[in-house]
């Protein structure tokens, strides 16, 4: 344990860290992505009950774990800036949540198209949606209420308040299935059981799965970079970096 | 291999409308955010605020 982790707490440290992250990361989600499509599309078979149609399933069900695992970190960073008053933690809460908000949308998307050809109607109010949906409206809310308040110490503080007591949403969304009679299906995949499905199947999902966890990891680093310029526009090496030599 | 032709990979059984529709919008929406990300960061680096609300302007 050679390395000296508060160092990069420093912005001025992780900024360039995250600038040399962001290629590899990149990569690792093109080459799962291009596994995993080609997988989903080449080698898992055609359903025996839904037909073909089954195949949203490999970006649905990662843009779904994304959105609430997304949640859980931002919440877990948001808590951290505001335990340890750590400005760079809270700037990584900021820097995931519209990548949420948009995993959110995604899954919901996803789930709609997959829903009129199987069960006959776009949406339902049942438990599982409903309590997706309410996750997209906290994102939504998280980034609103950090959009309206100036002082940015301030509208971190906020956004973790949001962030930490939505939080409770995720256990619901993940039991719903199991705790109401729900329109969508019970978990397929879930710890502690055999997936109940075809093994090529699975093996396509969880590499979207990965795909998208990589990609927004590229997309947090890359808004984090953004913020972190913006938040620390009047340090001295923001302004050398900005007006100085050209990139 | 599923697919006997182009034509009946992108039919998707009767279902390319539900199916290419979830990942055409998917593949438009993480495209959109990282080109949006990018211009970000570059207008950012060339010095300008994306708001435009930085009180100092260069002599």
């Amino acid at each position: 344990m050679a390395i000296n982790w508060f160092k990069y707490a420093s912005p001025q440290t992780f900024y360039p860290l995250a600038g040399r992250m962001i290629p590899l990361f990149a990569v690792l989600a093109a080459g799962l992505g291009v596994a995993g499509l080609y997988i989903g599309f080449f080698v898992a078979p055609t359903d025996f009950q839904q037909g073909e149609v089954y195949r949203i399933i490999f970006i649905h069900v990662a843009a779904a774990w994304m959105s609430m695992f997304i949640y859980l970190v931002m919440a877990g960073w948001a808590a951290l800036g505001l335990v340890l008053n750590t400005r760079l933690s809270s700037m990584m809460a900021s820097a995931l949540a519209p990548t949420g908000a948009l995993m959110t949308f995604i899954a919901l998307w996803t789930g709609s198209l997959w829903g009129k050809p199987t069960w006959g109607t776009w949406w339902a109010w049942d438990a599982r949606m409903t309590s997706e949906l309410i996750l997209l409206f906290l994102y939504i809310g998280f980034m609103a209420l950090q959009a309206s308040i100036d002082d940015a110490r301030r509208a971190d503080k906020a956004g973790a308040i949001i962030a930490l007591v939505g939080a409770v949403n995720v256990p619901i969304i993940y039991f719903s299935v199991k705790w109401w009679n729900t329109l969508h299906q019970g978990a397929s995949v879930s710890i502690g059981r055999a997936p109940s499905m075809a093994n090529t199947m699975l093996l396509g999902m969880l590499l979207m799965a990965l795909a998208f966890w990589m990609y927004t990891i590229v997309a947090a680093l890359m808004r984090v970079r953004s913020i972190i310029l913006e938040r620390e526009r009047n340090a001295q090496w923001v302004r050398e970096l900005t007006t100085g030599a050209p990139a | 291999m599923n697919w006997g032709s182009l034509d009946s990979f992108l039919a998707m059984g009767g279902y390319g409308f539900y199916v290419w529709g979830s990942y055409a919008l998917s593949a438009l929406v993480l495209i959109a955010e990282i080109t949006v990300l990018r211009r970000r960061h570059r207008t950012l680096r060339r010095g300008a605020s994306p708001s435009a609300q930085q009180p100092d302007s260069n002599p």
